[in-house]
């Protein structure tokens, strides 16, 4: 990756995260921490990765992503208003009655959202049904579904990872936001996870260890993942929760609670000021 | 054939319309019992087993069908309608995808298996989620025709089908439409709505209750949801008396289903015969259904009882001064 690339990413990156809490900043309502852990990996994702056209949000032939951990949906709704899927006027209505920016993603109302999503662990079954029909129909078109740390709890990520792997749906990406963190507090204490990288390993994956905030190891490790043949893959992206605010870093508290006027102002200063 | 299963109709739907590129059919682990295999033999291509992963199997469905396919996904109506309840909601009816639900072994004629499988919650379950259709076929032939029909109404579908092999009472001529309940036998007194294999037990009640002079009007509800309220309001306003019949709990079944109705456009008495709220036990279909009082004689008995106090306050009424 050249550094004018590099230098474009982490500017759209930013934007995405001053994106991220101006919508929820608006709403008074929403999942700052695990929006922003993401919003690196959504970046590279719509910049780089995705074959999709705004002028064509349905197009049969389309790459499909599934924010699986659909709180997050401020991070979306910020890149798809980047990519021009959406009005970027219309963020600030974010939760809002008259908006089409739902609490969480919703395929009926946004365009360029490709699946309904909310309720944990329903999103990974859902983009393997989407991964089988390009399957049933000789399609190449690939789908990447985000699961947040936590998500993992729901035995339905599982149930779902034995699917991919028996189905051999090679053309399905799993990327894994761990940011070690969920609402009750350490994922480690509420309920143990570990070890991801081998459970994912024994159900059939190839797996991927990256940086979720190093675009060079996204890169080299979404790249990877379309070599890999009659087997899933999972990107295991080590993230920080609430990364680029220093004081919604690593703080459990801010994975649902907005910023009131002080707050936002000064994570929108860090964000221009520090944040590279 | 004397007795088929209505399950028996969904596999053989399936073998009629499977040609079809657009249609996937997808089972947890019971495509003998639901008759998903007999799709699976012609069509090995695009039938997939998902294991015993009901919940996995349903928003899997939801995927496919976000790609343009019409999903057919099926289980035991527990399983379907119990555990994955929540990816029905939320995978597939809040977007309001192309998913049709097919549920077997619905109710208390599972028999032998008892209580822990024999579903009397799922059309109350189902009625409760926006955007979804649900559809509790008769006889075989009414389900094959139904569930052909279903594949080329876009929007999600619950389908409620049986183990047990009951008797006919359409042919393959059958031709109705969803959404409009059917007029079996017309009458004066009552009128018995009825829903999947209780049509059948209706249509003997009413040959009973005719030899005691009681006319009985039988009404065919095999849409439950959308409910067709014109045939029940104009019914009931013709006999001045409504008995429903479901092998479903009387809550939040097709008897919750007509009252909601009645009582808001033409409130008379009624009864509900269906499982009066509780849970089922193992035995023969035939036993149980004497057991829980959901056969003709229960119908015959509680017509009866209900026109004596239909009298009764009627009679009230004319002696007031």
């Amino acid at each position: 990756m050249n550094q004018e690339k590099l230098k474009f990413l982490k500017e759209t990156a930013k934007d995405v995260r001053k994106k991220i809490l101006l919508e929820i900043y608006s709403a008074q309502s929403g999942h700052p921490g695990g929006s922003l852990s993401c919003a690196d990996v959504l970046t590279f994702l719509y910049m780089e990765v995705l074959n999709i056209d705004s002028q064509n949000p349905l197009d049969p032939f389309r790459d499909r992503f599934v924010l699986s951990k659909g709180h997050a949906s401020s991070a979306l709704y910020a890149i798809l208003s980047i990519k021009n899927f959406l009005p970027q006027h219309i963020l600030k209505d974010f939760r809002q009655c008259s908006s089409i920016l739902q609490g969480h993603p919703d395929m009926k109302r946004t365009p360029g959202v490709d699946m309904s999503t909310g309720s944990l662990g329903q999103g990974v079954s859902a983009a393997n049904g989407i991964a089988l029909a390009g399957k049933i129909d000789k399609m190449d078109f690939r789908v990447y579904v985000l699961i947040g740390d936590g998500e993992l709890q729901e035995g339905q990520v599982w149930e779902a990872a034995m699917f991919a792997s028996h189905y051999k749906l090679d053309n399905i990406t799993y990327i894994i936001d761990l940011n070690g963190l969920q609402i009750d507090g350490k994922t480690e204490e509420i309920m143990n996870i570990s070890p991801i990288e081998q459970k994912f390993a024994s159900f059939g994956f190839k797996t991927i260890e990256i940086d979720a905030h190093d675009f060079l190891e996204i890169e080299t490790g979404l790249n990877q993942v379309k070599l890999i043949k009659k087997k899933p893959t999972v990107v295991i992206a080590k993230s920080i929760k609430g990364k680029g605010v220093s004081f919604m870093e690593n703080n459990p508290n801010w994975h649902g609670t907005a910023p009131n006027s002080e707050q936002f102002e000064k994570a929108i200063r860090e964000l221009e000021e520090k944040y590279v | 054939m004397s007795k088929r299963a209505t399950r028996e109709g969904y596999g053989d739907a399936l073998l009629e319309i499977g040609d079809d590129k657009k249609i996937v059919v997808l089972d947890s682990d019971l495509s003998n019992s639901t008759r998903t295999c007999v799709f699976k033999k012609k069509y090995p291509l695009r039938f997939f087993n998902c294991g015993i992963a009901e919940g996995n199997m349903i928003s899997t469905a939801a995927g496919l069908s976000s790609a343009g396919k019409v999903v057919f996904a099926s289980s035991f109506a527990m399983f379907a309608a119990g555990r994955a309840f929540e990816q029905i909601r939320n995978s597939v009816a809040h977007p309001n995808l192309n998913v049709k639900i097919c549920a077997s072994h619905a109710g208390i004629s599972v028999g032998e298996d008892g209580g822990s499988h024999q579903c009397n919650e799922d059309i109350g379950i189902m009625r409760t989620i926006p955007n979804m259709t649900i559809v509790s076929p008769s006889d075989y032939y009414e389900a094959k025709f139904l569930i052909k029909s279903s594949a080329y109404i876009d929007g999600p579908f619950y389908i409620r089908l049986g183990r047990l092999a009951v008797d006919n009472i359409f042919n393959d001529s059958y031709n109705f439409n969803l959404g409009k309940g059917i007029l079996l036998e017309d009458g004066k007194d009552v009128t018995i709505i009825a829903t999947g294999l209780t049509v059948f037990f209706a249509l003997e009640a009413r040959k009973i209750l005719r030899q005691d002079g009681i006319s009985a009007k039988v009404i065919n509800i095999h849409t439950i949801k959308p409910i067709d309220k014109e045939i029940i309001i104009k019914s009931s306003e013709e006999t001045g008396a409504v008995v429903t019949v479901e092998e479903h709990n009387i809550i939040g079944g097709l008897g919750s289903a007509v009252s909601e109705i009645l009582c808001e456009e033409n409130p008379i008495l009624m009864k509900r015969i269906g499982i009066q709220d509780l849970f089922g036990i193992s035995g023969k279909p035939t036993e149980l259904f004497k057991i829980y009082e959901i056969n003709a004689d229960s119908i015959v008995k509680y017509t009866k009882i209900l026109l004596k106090i239909n009298l009764n306050v009627f009679n009230k009424l004319e002696d007031f001064p």
